[in-house]
């Protein structure tokens, strides 16, 4: 009886770890099969340990090339996506003007389109002008799409600031460009700094806008879906366990960080 | 990745506050807007006219396209295709199911069981995304691959023999059939789905669960009257963000599917970049937008929170 209260009362909890164990779960398949020492051209079946592929990354030709390229693109995409989504941001938040609803549709809508839809018409509009499918249109593209994601997280930190801080600042005799460098533009900064990271993230994954608008430039995501046709590398499994790893550990690097900043304050 | 969280911006203009009226600078807002706006106009909204003009052309490869008014190639490729459409809709909505049903306890335990292991939670839903989703889409290759232990489990439980009679696999395979497909696609848009959700049952007040209970609400009568309706905002959002992505997406039918599986965004892709037949192409990509944008409307008007986009 005691169990099936226990049961009860802990069902969601359980539950809540199930999903949690279904959403690592290809992590760990990722991580175990960077250790594997396959037979065939897939990594698919598990064969023998072997750390061969940790000890050559780049053993696979084109792959650290690939790699590089991904960083770099998704390095000015986010670059391009932070500074132009913070300024539509902050005219939204900040002024009145006409059309505000037109923009604002504007924004919405490449969130709330299917990435085939954008990447087949931007790939209709790439043609028609003639232009050279490359790095460039590939980072058009990743502009494009970031914006929107850059311009929610920014907005929603510069809507919950509190105007008195800038009004004070305007009454201490600080001028615009003063006001905006030491109060707003440090205020608003984690929210830009969220949007730049997500922008990051999601330059850097993206497949399918970035298969269309690629010609034959060959960026990370790109790579691993030619492998799946042609034969899995095992260093695919290792670049995918090492950036996980990287992230966790920034993740958890910050926090501590901040952590200990709170209690210095304290 | 927590911005996903937040809900999209509102499309109704939102009252702005009152401000002292400014002698110069009235035109800061458009010059700030002008650089963003211009960028999603010219490889957004153009690409948009442009894709709509394809779709009505006739010609080849070689001697070129040209606009015919040739409406015929939407029923063509509706006529030929509809079975993908109608896959699309069918594996995007069981995803989509999925995801609520699985994620709607890893939200409600992050939100309110999970103490002090609630940021790390949080990381370990965020973090995969740090994997390449096409690696981890791969990895489910080999979760399900014939005769692994997976596969063995599903068969011992008698959950192999109740999805074969639902058509969603076939004999002792789970890979390549259409339960592969919607298995990865709920895996990848989960976080999608949880994060949301997390967002609006974190905003619940404790307090109201306390209420009820003194009130003598059994908890499920709790959950039913008091947290469920107060989570829809996030239940909204989560399903859009994840039915929209799912319709559109060839990855998992592509690597995890056979041809049995394909999808409209499989169809897309190969008569765009492999058959090369633009028009076909175009056409089928604005049906998708259509029915999508339709789809997306009806069912926020239908959930009463307007407000949402």
């Amino acid at each position: 009886m005691t169990f099936v209260n226990w049961l009860k009362r802990n069902l969601v909890v359980i539950a809540g770890l199930l999903t949690l164990a279904y959403l690592l779960l290809p992590n760990v398949v990722v991580t175990v099969f960077s250790f594997n020492n396959p037979k065939g051209r897939f990594n698919y079946e598990w064969q023998e340990f072997s750390t061969a592929a940790w000890q050559d990354p780049c053993g696979v030709s084109d792959l650290c090339g690939s790699l590089s390229l991904s960083l770099q693109i998704a390095f000015w995409a986010t670059l391009g996506a932070t500074l132009l989504g913070t300024m539509i941001a902050f005219a939204l938040v900040r002024y009145r003007f006409r059309a505000r609803g037109a923009v604002n549709s504007l924004i919405f809508l490449p969130m709330a389109m299917p990435e085939v839809v954008m990447a087949a018409s931007l790939l209709t509009l790439f043609l028609n002008m003639g232009a050279q499918l490359g790095f460039w249109t590939i980072l058009i593209a990743h502009i494009m799409f970031c914006l929107s994601f850059v311009v929610t997280a920014v907005k929603a930190r510069v809507m919950s600031m509190d105007p008195r801080l800038e009004q004070a600042a305007q009454d201490l005799y600080a001028g615009p460009v003063q006001t905006f460098l030491r109060v707003t533009l440090p205020i608003a900064a984690p929210g830009i700094a969220a949007g730049a990271l997500l922008a990051f993230a999601l330059s850097f994954d993206d497949f399918i806008i970035t298969n269309f608008n690629a010609g034959s430039t060959v960026t990370f995501p790109m790579f691993v879906w030619g492998s799946a046709q042609r034969g899995t590398p095992v260093q695919i499994n290792v670049i995918g366990t090492a950036m996980f790893v990287i992230a966790v550990l920034f993740v958890l690097a910050s926090m501590v960080i901040s952590n200990r900043r709170t209690k210095q304050k304290a | 990745m927590s911005t996903l969280t937040e809900a999209p911006p509102p499309l109704t203009p939102t009252a702005p506050e009152k401000k002292p009226p400014r002698k110069r600078g009235r035109l800061v807002p458009y010059w700030l807007l002008l650089p963003g706006i211009l960028w999603l106009l010219v490889f957004f909204a153009l690409p948009m006219i442009y894709q709509a003009s394809t779709s009505v052309q006739t010609g080849s490869l070689e001697e070129g396209y040209k606009v015919t008014w040739h409406f015929a190639t939407y029923w063509d490729a509706l006529s030929e295709y509809y079975p993908q459409f109608l896959r699309s809709v069918l594996y995007a909505g069981s995803a989509t199911i999925l995801c609520l049903v699985l994620g709607y306890p890893l939200a409600y335990l992050i939100a309110f069981r999970a103490g002090r292991w609630r940021n790390l939670i949080m990381i370990l839903v965020i973090a995969p995304f740090f994997t390449s989703f096409l690696i981890r889409t791969l990895a489910w290759k080999t979760i399900l691959a014939d005769g692994g232990p997976v596969v063995g489990a599903l068969n011992t439980l008698h959950v192999l023999d109740v999805t074969s009679w639902l058509g969603m696999t076939e004999g002792d395979r789970v890979l390549a059939t259409p339960l592969a497909v919607v298995c990865g696609l709920t895996y990848n848009f989960l976080p999608f789905m949880v994060l949301p959700l997390y967002t609006s049952l974190e905003r619940i007040d404790p307090r109201l669960h306390e209420a009820a209970n003194d009130l003598y609400a059994k908890p499920a009568t709790v959950f039913r009257r008091v947290t469920f309706p107060l989570s829809m905002p996030g239940v909204v959002s989560g399903t859009l963000l994840t039915f929209i992505p799912a319709a559109g997406d060839y990855v998992n039918a592509d690597l995890l599917g056979s041809t049995d599986t394909r999808m409209v965004g499989n169809v897309i892709q190969t008569q765009f970049l492999r058959i090369l037949d633009y028009p076909t192409a175009a056409a089928l990509s604005f049906i998708l937008m259509a029915a999508i944008l339709v789809m997306v409307t009806v069912y926020i008007r239908r959930s009463g929170t307007e407000d949402l986009v």
